[in-house]
């Protein structure tokens, strides 16, 4: 999978609460609205600016706090395919890959905001075509790539009627 | 090579011995989902077309994070759990009867079993011995569905601590020294594991506090070995027959170990806006620090001795006049202690605000939310930005002990003088 698109970047400690803040809670039977506010704690402009295939690059500890799934799907549904950062929070790195959104580990001081990234999972190389450098990242563990590749877990259970991991 | 807890639990729930870095699905035994995630996780069991619960005796949905419910959304999502309770067996906690991760410690819960929560703080639940993480909806609904989960076997970090705790110290102070010792990330994947001749005297209740913030290191689990106090625990809750001796082999391999001394240590706070952001009492920036909203309560610190800690200090005292403190027990039972002890008769004399057992002020979705530029110390686990329903919130986080003098004296205050 290639993924092509724009950097918006974020610092640290990005949490759940900037995500998909707490005082939102009534809206999460509606993803779709919700995901009008998503990480708008954080940035406010993002929300309403981000295009389909942009990418979220964050620092280090990235999603931290709640394990709420929320949080991650509605930055798919703001139309991100990929989550770059230094580091990720276990719970927030293990609903990426259940919900079907790529979190990738890298050296992300090396990518601007604005910068038009490439992203090759299969080869765990990003282009930042903007500076004319090439990251590369370690692809995720076996399992976690099945389950992502099948288009979340969900997808995973339906096409095996159970795990086939 | 000996196992840790996390391998040998997970080894009994797969066909196979596990050593830490292993991928295997694991049979689980207890489930629990909330009603922040549960109504996603409902969905998602829809979407693989089941509808059925595989363990439906022990599963669990919790009305508790919008307890009663403050808005029709939330209460329509009260009713979709409700209805899937009433169609597939499995159980319902509903409002009042108080926060997750306490209820399925009082009520459903034992040594040696895998618990999955689509919550993060369902590590709590590894003060009883037992494997207990959170996760999101998704793999909570298809273990609601299946009864099974994918796991990677995590390595384990042994905090060995030694020593007693000062007067006006308590668990919570030794946690927050912990994470800010570690970092927010210093155990990200990690099961850590607390053990040492301080862990082998500590009341469950302790031992809860501990396990409960494992994840606010990053850790997938916050395990202790069950003993003696782990078998009254569950005696008291109606199970002394499910007790089981869960503990490391003493030739475990560990990733790391960090010994602590609790008798160095002093009541402990955490700072806007991170968790690893602490300081002690005596420290200059906590001169002066005037709180405008003092909250007891959570599965963090809303237990019984939490609040027999905070009612022995404030009776028969008024509270700051510019500071209102609101009291929110963790779980139904303990409310009834409580009331029947005379604490909530203290806490409403005092001028606290006393709230229906579950979540409260927590998570910012009611009972409790910040007006812009307000300062909150609160018992809870996280303090991040926008936690408390307001992003020009500031939250403090401390032990109750450390609350009940803020409360007093309306800006943060050392415990020692009113004990
Ligand atoms: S009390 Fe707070 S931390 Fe605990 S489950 Fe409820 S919202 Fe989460």
């Amino acid at each position: 999978m290639i993924f092509q698109g724009k950097s918006w970047k974020f610092g640290d400690d990005i949490s759940t609460d900037h995500i998909a803040p707490g005082r939102l809670f009534h809206l999460r039977s509606n993803l779709p609205e919700l995901a009008k506010h998503v990480l708008e704690d954080a940035r406010e402009d993002f929300a309403p600016n981000v295009k389909d295939g942009d990418f979220v690059v964050g620092g280090n500890n990235f999603g931290l706090g709640s394990s709420r799934e929320h949080a991650p799907t509605i930055i798919k549904l703001a139309g991100v395919n990929a989550v770059l950062a230094k580091s990720f929070a276990r719970i927030f790195f293990r609903n990426c890959v259940n919900i079907g959104l790529a979190p990738v580990i890298c050296d992300t001081d090396q990518i601007d905001e604005g910068d038009e990234l490439q992203v090759d999972l299969g080869s765990g190389v990003i282009k930042d075509i903007t500076k004319g450098i090439e990251l590369t990242f370690s692809p995720l563990p076996e399992v976690m790539t099945k389950i992502l590749s099948d288009g979340g877990l969900v997808e995973h259970i339906k096409k095996n009627q159970g795990f086939n991991l | 090579m000996g196992q840790t807890m996390v391998e040998k639990i997970i080894s009994a729930h797969t066909d196979k011995e596990v050593k830490a870095g292993d991928f295997v699905v694991a049979d689980v035994d207890v489930i629990l989902a909330q009603d922040g995630t549960g109504p996603l996780a409902l969905k998602q069991i829809e979407k693989m077309g089941f509808d059925k619960a595989a363990i439906p005796a022990k599963t669990v949905l919790f009305l508790d994070h919008a307890a009663p419910s403050p808005k029709k959304e939330l209460s329509n999502d009260h009713m979709a759990l409700r209805s899937f309770a009433r169609k597939t067996g499995v159980n319902v906690s509903d409002i009042g009867d108080g926060v997750c991760h306490q209820v399925i410690c009082e009520k459903f819960l034992n040594p040696g079993e895998i618990l999955i929560g689509a919550d993060s703080h369902t590590c709590t639940g590894g003060a009883l011995g037992a494997f207990s993480t959170g996760m999101g909806s998704t793999d909570v609904g298809v273990g609601i569905a299946l009864g099974k989960t994918w796991l990677r076997v995590p390595e384990t970090f042994l905090f060995n601590i030694t020593g007693e705790f000062s007067k006006g110290v308590y668990a919570k102070d030794l946690i927050l020294h912990i994470i800010g010792m570690i970092g927010a990330d210093g155990a990200t994947y990690k099961a850590m594991e607390f053990a040492g001749p301080t862990i082998e005297k500590m009341p469950m209740t302790d031992r809860m506090t501990l396990s409960n913030m494992a994840v606010e290191a990053g850790g997938k689990c916050g395990l202790i070995a069950s003993d003696e106090i782990t078998r009254e625990f569950l005696a008291k809750h109606g199970r002394g027959d499910k007790f089981v001796v869960v503990q490391a082999d003493a030739d475990a391999l560990y990733e790391k170990t960090f010994d602590i001394d609790v008798s160095k240590l002093k009541p402990t706070l955490s700072f806007p806006h991170t968790v690893d952001n602490v300081r002690t009492i005596d420290s200059p920036d906590c001169a002066g620090v005037k709180i405008d909203q003092v909250f007891i309560g959570t599965c963090t610190n809303g237990r019984l001795e939490d609040l027999r800690i905070a009612a022995r200090m404030l009776k028969g005292k008024k509270r700051h006049p510019d500071t209102r403190l609101i009291v929110t027990p963790a779980s139904r039972d303990i409310y009834g202690q409580a009331l029947a002890e005379g604490l909530l008769t203290i806490f409403n004399d005092f001028g606290a605000s006393i709230n229906t057992p579950g979540c409260g002020a927590c998570v910012g979705v009611h009972q409790g939310a910040l007006g812009d530029g307000e300062t909150c110390l609160a018992t809870q686990n996280r303090n991040f930005q926008g936690r408390m329903g307001n992003t020009k919130g500031f939250i403090y986080l401390s032990s109750p002990a450390v609350a009940a003098a803020t409360a007093i004296e309306g800006k943060l205050a050392d415990p020692l003088k009113y004990l």
